[in-house]
């Protein structure tokens, strides 16, 4: 989902790893209890988390550009505030999810330049524009939706601090699903144009949506571990039918159809079979070669270079005043 | 050039209904009042709060969890200490 490029196998760490430990370590896990800061844990545990939850982070703070890029032309005051305060969220999210990843032993400023550098990871889903309105209600009801679907397990997810911040932030994200899904409602009951708009934001969504859930379960070289570690309770695969089948009747209702004509319904399993996924798309999303790869990075950096007076003068406040007190 | 380190701290919020100061996360300021108003915009969106705590990270002293078995011992074997251990006949009722 927002951290699907964690291809590596940390195999090579376990070897080294004290054995009787690393058994106690899954005992723990077996039972459900939940791993905190301070308890031992493989380096591997340790390095899947920071890696998956730091790349959750970046993907909050770069999913900001997209909608941001709205606000200033929202329809009205009542869209504005709305898509503000969500963007704010967005915000408040990464902020919750850098602080977890920090209780594993990275600092923040080491993350946050390893995003700027472009060596960390974030959604593929970001890498879109938003070229019309219509495209904000579709991130609101179809990306924070596939968000939901992967976050909600993330809440019991076997280390604490992560799990604590998923249950922060699934409670905000519904509210960001249905201001998509009302902007998307008004559309459809609007005129013609408004109507065409709607679909065509669907069409353009829908499968980059799809991919979000990551590579499918063949494919996942990951997977086992996260799953023995109860990072991951459910695979890929099955998050994403877990959404195509929430999404559907959500898409009939508003009188949108799914850009996917050979998708029909299993009638024994009631389950919505989409066609394949055009994994070539997202890897080269992944590789950097999306529609708005290099414009992310550049906006994230911009923002970081043009903020460094503040954080400097902020320190240098602080500093003066300690050395105040102590000459007091 | 790599962006220099902020101070950590933690974040208390007493909730509305009169509970206690409550831990709910950590951020980086530079001073603490930075860090009041930080605390506010990334904790309190929603009414959360109606007063908060801001501690430095490195002003708290914690128990080591792989000594609690030790550290909790005294409390393990003292059931006399909940009112459950104390027979109390059905014809008085609650108590």
């Amino acid at each position: 989902m927002y951290t699907q490029a964690l291809n590596t196998s940390e195999a090579d760490d376990r070897n080294i790893e004290d054995a009787a430990r690393a058994a106690q370590f899954q005992a723990r896990i077996d039972a459900e209890e939940r791993i905190e800061p301070n308890d031992w844990m493989p380096s591997a545990y340790r390095k899947t988390l920071t890696r998956q939850i730091s790349q959750h982070a970046h993907s909050e703070i770069v999913g900001m550009l997209p909608e941001g890029n709205w606000i200033t032309r929202a329809p009205s005051l009542r869209r504005k505030a709305a898509l503000l305060a969500k963007v704010q969220d967005e915000c408040g999210h990464g902020l919750y999810l850098y602080a977890a990843a920090e209780t594993l032993g990275a600092s923040r400023e080491e993350l946050v330049d390893l995003m700027l550098s472009g060596k960390a990871k974030y959604s593929s889903i970001f890498n879109y524009p938003t070229l019309t309105w219509a495209d904000i209600g579709v991130i609101g009801w179809l990306v924070d939706g596939a968000a939901i679907m992967n976050q909600i397990p993330l809440c019991r997810c076997s280390y604490g601090p992560y799990a604590r911040a998923m249950i922060r932030v699934c409670k905000e994200e519904s509210f960001h699903q249905r201001q998509g899904y009302e902007i998307m409602v008004t559309l459809a009951r609007g005129s013609d144009e408004q109507k065409a708009m709607a679909q065509d934001a669907l069409n353009r969504w829908w499968w980059p949506v799809l991919m979000m859930f990551g590579p499918p379960d063949n494919a996942s070289q990951h997977s086992d571990t996260s799953t023995k570690w109860k990072i991951k309770r459910f695979s890929n695969d099955e998050l994403r039918q877990k959404f195509v089948d929430a999404t559907v009747p959500q898409a009939q209702y508003l009188g949108l159809s799914i850009p996917d004509p050979g998708m029909k319904q299993n009638p024994a399993t009631g389950h919505w079979e989409y066609s394949d996924i055009d994994w070539d798309e997202f890897k080269q999303v992944l590789a950097g070669n999306g529609p708005c790869n290099r414009d992310r990075l550049a906006a994230r950096r911009k923002a970081h270079d043009e903020g460094a007076w503040v954080r400097e003068a902020a320190a240098a406040y602080a500093e003066k005043r300690k050395r105040r007190r102590a000459a007091a | 050039m790599a962006t220099p380190n902020t101070p950590l701290w933690e974040v208390f919020i007493r909730s509305r209904n009169g509970l206690a100061h409550k831990h709910v996360g950590s951020l980086h300021a530079a001073d603490a009042t930075l860090a009041l108003q930080a605390a506010r915009d990334i904790y309190t969106r929603r009414g959360e709060g109606l007063s908060i705590w801001v501690v430095p990270s490195g002003a708290i002293t914690a128990s080591d969890p792989a000594e609690k078995g030790m550290m909790f011992e005294p409390a393990e074997s003292k059931i006399y200490r909940h009112p459950t251990f104390y027979d109390v006949p059905e014809e008085v009722g609650h108590m």
